[in-house]
């Protein structure tokens, strides 16, 4: 479902994927709000929020080969403009009465701040705000990509870069605690327009918006995929001088895969925001990023759908493991890691590809995608 | 700020500042050193850097257990014991891993930033499992302890000397090793051109087997040394990592010279911001510096080849 | 290890007692056991997991990740209050049952698992949380499904709820009395402050700041904080040097605790001729950073194991049973071990295990058997106590030098010191 078919005039999904998008959608939409509790049900909502850095990660990493393991900076920024906007709506002057200075949010006043800072001033505004989730995330992206990818840094390096960047937004993050509520993060969060967001109904409703954004990202993704675009960012990764020779600015391309995945991650920590009810720097930092990155890897990083199954597995399976046997869990984990790297670099996608789907389909159609066709080649170490 | 103070006071302060900066460099080249090494000769990040660092400072917690409760008339000389097995223990564990993960992954870089860091998973609840959840405390000979009293005023601590020893010494070795010795030479060769090192009859695998378990031995031997100014428990690696990375990738990754330079600049920035402005205020300009200067020059400060 | 056993059991246990809520009819029938304790249906009017012979109570701590180093020691006081109080007889004629889940030093993760033990396990309460923004990021679940929390640190007050139930100190408790003590005994005038950078230190030093400035009339000659696991002091200690304080006063955390100790003796400063008085070391933090590096400072707790007092010694010789010879009991041990015996005495003063009925007795609860001495639930839901002061000896333990006469009022929204 992911490999480019041979035909260059292809619709914009084929019959098999429009059945895949139909097996999620009702897996989102009908069965498991079925078979699960609101409790669980919550769970699984938070883990979707995931899976939008993951798809955005499947398009960056498996189609454009950029990996970045800064992808938590955009889900926290995201994360933390929605949580503004909450916050400033939680601290009414008559909420806060106790407060030294009333109408700022309760850990402004701890730190004596006495004003509201300027740059919470438009997170009163409900537009504004959900402007900013997607803008300031993708804009952060577009400085950071153009910085790197007009100077052809990309590789391992792009990836350990990022990755300090979000080390060092973490830092900053805790170190202006009286800006941004440091390491305890924005927290008791309440209504969104009035609307109470705490209540079982409304995180059943959060759950139903989740999903529909969630199916809407992957339709994005799959435009980009089945496009030229996706052809030509495939190429990209896969032999990067012949794209440029051919005339083609390959910066530009790799900015655009990096925004998108950017702008992708925004809308998942927005939606973390409204269904958890509150934000922290944890997920801004490294060890989230890079976990965010498995789930993608997990699912086949060339695999939108797998992108999703991976992040559910991958959760479901942290969240049982760790009720029961949280030691043996770190080790799963990192052998996890290490075997989808050695053993699995299709990830799951690629198990349904060789042995699942095929028994589906009576009829061979084209022989399957090799391997080596698929994988980034990647240059000898450099 | 200082109207108050004495001339002498002042001249005492600006000299064991001085020396703070100092000891703040050699911190950060033993620290990156590893890093640097294994990345510059394979392309590979080494993610699991920290928990090899960790795994010294827990071979010279458990050296200076048995010393005091076998050998207790040379304890005061185990420190030396410790870093030779640290570096024995974490090479080995790196020739280990190199042989059984990061051949298999040569072709694909960013993989090995996945493995690694799996590998740093296992490694820190190994840790966990083994030596529990807490920081242990490492006994140090009384004679690190304390400070050479240079003047009046001026003190200089004695772990810091040694630690400045300790990288002066290693960082010698690792550029003896590989500028004026026949693996060195093999080193050089298979980081310029693998293909045609192999063709001439270097064994690459081997080559790159023992750079990775040399990388990894540097790091034990850091480790070891922070035991005496830092803490030891399962997650403390994470502690170095961050520090770690910026380091390596501010100088450009490649180059030993690089890595020097940047630790100088970062750990020069950060001791001055640190003693005119509070502690994590000089943190975070420290940090938007580098990150300013990245998004100017990506590449780093010294830079052999990273364009691909 | 031992954390491997609980969880596996607690997993059966949870299948037993998941098992066991679907049949409501079961928990329904008298059993002759049980004749002196009161039926189920009349002390648990509120669906909590509570049958005939079982309630069940959660403990929720990190056992993975950073915060394990501390908060394995909270954990193990509350197993063994559970314990001892179930070898008692248990709470109501019901034997506890603990569920525990792992908070992995993430806060969401805390807030998820706090739900979890609230929503599916309907636990009575809950022993947990270690750090402020653990505790932040479960309130608001515990206030939405009214649970019951017990929480055991030390920490920076500005906070009351009716769901929790605060057994350390709140900061100005903490602090105030021993900066009384330092000023009279030492004649100090001179402060420096050095922190971690985030809400509890900031807010102590802020609450100390107030007081020495204003009632000891004395001076603040420096306050620096340093980001969550920086292990590099040497410029800090070049400024002490400088500014020659009578007291350090010291509230740092984590890792960085061990590293700033070492460098501080590296560097020649003599904690038996510098004064140095720190509210974040006790002897868990010790046995890290290392006796011989912290001997001679000052640390201000509710609580010490060398404490001399029969219930004290009871308690101690008890841990060490349970967890083995060579472990160390800090306050925040202490003050964990408070909470399930503080609980149940209140559930067994309300009659019954709902949450509004133990919220409501809490007020005036008093536990004559806690090692730190005698406590009392304050009205505001933390405990009144006593603050001592204690200084370190090279061996890891502290040798109390000051105890308040009478127990301190805590008052987490302090006056004047905002």
């Amino acid at each position: 479902m992911t490999s480019p078919s041979p035909r260059t005039d292809n619709p914009f999904m084929t019959p098999t994927e429009w059945a895949y998008l139909a097996v999620l959608c009702a897996l989102i939409f009908v069965l498991l709000p079925l078979a699960l509790d609101g409790f669980r049900l919550n769970l699984v909502g938070k883990y979707l929020t995931y899976a939008f850095v993951a798809l955005g990660l499947a398009i960056c990493w498996g189609y454009c080969g950029i990996l970045s393991l800064g992808q938590g900076v955009f889900f926290g920024l995201g994360g933390y403009c929605m949580a503004m906007y909450l916050k400033l709506e939680a601290s009414s002057v008559e909420n806060t009465r106790i407060q030294s200075t009333p109408g700022i949010p309760d850990f402004m006043d701890w730190n004596q701040v006495t004003a509201l800072p300027w740059f919470w001033t438009p997170f009163k505004s409900l537009p504004l705000t959900l402007i900013a989730v997607v803008l300031v995330p993708t804009l952060f992206a577009f400085v950071v990509g153009a910085a790197m990818f007009k100077r052809r840094v990309g590789g391992t390096y792009f990836a350990i870069i990022t990755q300090a960047i979000a080390a060092i937004l973490t830092i900053l993050i805790v170190g202006q605690q009286g800006y941004t509520g440091g390491i305890n993060g924005i927290t008791d969060l309440r209504t969104l327009h009035g609307w109470d967001i705490r209540t079982d109904s409304a995180k059943t409703l959060l759950y139903f918006v989740n999903g529909g954004l969630l199916v809407a990202c992957v339709l994005a993704a799959q435009f980009v995929k089945r496009s030229k675009l996706g052809r030509i960012l495939v190429a990209m990764r896969d032999k990067e001088d012949r794209v440029r020779f051919s005339g083609y600015g390959v910066a530009s391309f790799k900015i655009f895969a990096f925004c998108l995945a950017a702008a992708f991650a925004a809308v998942g920590g927005a939606m973390f925001t409204l269904q958890v009810g509150f934000m922290s720097p944890s997920f801004v930092g490294i060890v989230p990023s890079i976990e965010m990155v498995i789930y993608a890897a997990i699912g086949g990083r060339l695999s939108l759908f797998g992108a999703i199954y991976g992040t559910l597995l991958v959760n479901w399976a942290k969240t049982t493991f760790s009720e029961s046997f949280p030691e043996l869990w770190l080790f799963g984990l990192g052998a996890l890691f290490i075997a989808v790297v050695l053993a699995f670099p299709d990830g799951l996608a690629g198990l349904w590809r060789r042995h699942v789907a095929p028994l589906l389909t009576r009829r061979a159609k084209a022989p399957m995608p090799q391997r080596a066709a698929t994988l980034p080649k990647g240059a000898p170490a450099e | 700020m200082f109207g108050e103070y004495s001339l002498g006071d002042l001249g005492a302060i600006v000299a064991m500042q001085g020396f703070a900066g100092l000891i703040l460099f050699s911190v950060y080249v033993l620290m990156a050193l590893g890093l640097a090494i294994i990345f510059g000769q394979m392309g590979v990040i080494n993610m699991a850097h920290g928990e090899f660092m960790i795994l010294g400072a827990y071979m010279t917690y458990l050296c200076s257990g048995f010393f005091q409760a076998h050998l207790p008339s040379v304890f005061p000389a185990y420190f030396f014991v410790a870093m030779a097995l640290a570096f024995v223990a974490s090479g080995a564990l790196g020739i280990l891993v190199e042989w059984a993960l990061i051949r298999h992954l040569y072709r694909r870089p960013l993989d090995t930033l996945l493995a690694t860091w799996g590998l740093s998973l296992i490694l820190q609840q190994a840790y966990r499992s083994i030596f529990g959840a807490r920081e242990v405390g490492v006994e140090l000979p009384s004679w690190m302890m304390g400070s050479v009293q240079a003047t009046d005023t001026i003190e200089i601590p004695i772990n810091g000397l040694f630690v400045m020893a300790v990288t002066v010494l290693i960082t010698l070795a690792v550029a003896g090793l590989l500028f004026a010795s026949a693996y060195g030479k093999q080193v050089r060769a298979v980081m310029q051109n693998r293909v045609m090192a192999g063709a001439v009859g270097i064994d690459t695998g081997r080559v790159d087997r023992l750079t990775f378990g040399l990388g990894c031995g540097i790091a034990g031997v850091a480790g070891s040394a922070f035991t005496m100014i830092g803490s030891t428990g399962p997650t403390s690696g994470q502690l170095y990592i961050v520090d770690t990375f910026l380091i390596v990738v501010f100088g450009g990754a490649a180059s030993l010279l690089g890595t020097i330079a940047s630790a100088f600049s970062i750990s020069q920035t950060q001791s001055t911001l640190e003693f005119f402005l509070s502690g994590s205020t000089a943190k975070v300009i420290t940090l938007l510096a580098v990150v300013a200067i990245l998004m100017l020059r990506p590449q780093g400060l010294f830079t052999l080849k990273v364009r691909r | 290890m031992a954390e491997n056993d609980v969880g596996l059991e607690s997993a059966l246990r949870r299948r037993l007692l998941m098992g066991l809520a679907a049949v409501p009819a079961a928990s329904l029938l008298p059993r002759l056991a049980l004749a002196a304790a009161p039926p189920t249906a009349a002390i648990n009017t509120t669906g909590l997991a509570v049958t005939d012979t079982e309630v069940t109570v959660g403990i929720l701590h990190s056992v993975t990740g950073t915060m394990a180093i501390s908060e394995t020691g909270a954990q193990q006081a509350e197993k063994l209050a559970i314990e001892e109080i179930n070898q008692a007889g248990g709470v109501l004629g019901r034997k506890i049952k603990v569920i525990q889940e792992d908070g992995a030093s993430d806060w969401p993760t805390f807030a998820e698992k706090a739900k979890k033990l609230l929503v599916n396990d309907k636990c009575a309460a809950v022993m947990g949380c270690w750090t402020s923004a653990s505790r932040k990021a479960v309130l608001p679940v515990f206030e939405q499904y009214n649970g019951m929390l017990y929480y055991p640190t030390f920490y920076e007050g500005l906070e009351e709820s009716k769901n929790v139930i605060y057994t350390g100190q709140e900061a100005t408790q903490q602090i105030l009395a021993s900066l009384d003590w330092v000023a009279k005994e030492k004649d100090a005038k001179t402060f420096f402050f050095i922190g971690s950078d985030y809400i509890w230190p900031r807010t102590s030093n802020k609450i100390a700041r107030k007081h020495v400035e204003n009632v000891l009339k004395g001076k603040v000659v420096g306050e620096e904080y340093f980001p969550l696991g920086h292990t590099q002091f040497n410029s800090v200690i070049n400024k002490i040097k400088l500014t020659k304080p009578n007291v350090i006063f010291t509230d740092v955390v984590g890792g960085s605790n061990v590293a700033f100790y070492k460098q501080l003796k590296a560097a020649g400063i003599d904690l038996s001729k510098q004064v140095l008085m720190t509210i974040s070391v006790t002897e868990d933090e010790i046995d890290g950073i290392g006796g011989e590096n912290i001997a001679g400072a000052y640390a201000c707790m509710k609580y010490f194991q060398s404490l001399k007092n029969p219930n004290n010694e009871k308690f101690v010789a008890a841990f060490k049973k349970m967890w083995g010879d060579k472990t160390v009991i800090g306050d925040v041990t202490q003050a964990a071990y408070l909470g399930p015996h503080l609980w149940k005495l209140t559930v067994e003063k309300a009659g019954s295990f709902d949450v509004d009925k133990v919220a409501a007795a809490s007020n005036g609860i008093e536990f004559k058997g806690a090692p730190e001495g005698y406590v009392r639930i304050h009205p505001n839901h933390h405990l009144w106590s006593k603050t001592r002061v204690g200084r370190a000896l090279p061996n890891g333990q502290f040798e109390v030098v000051y105890e308040s006469a009478d127990l301190i009022e805590p008052n987490p929204f302090p006056k004047g010191y905002q």
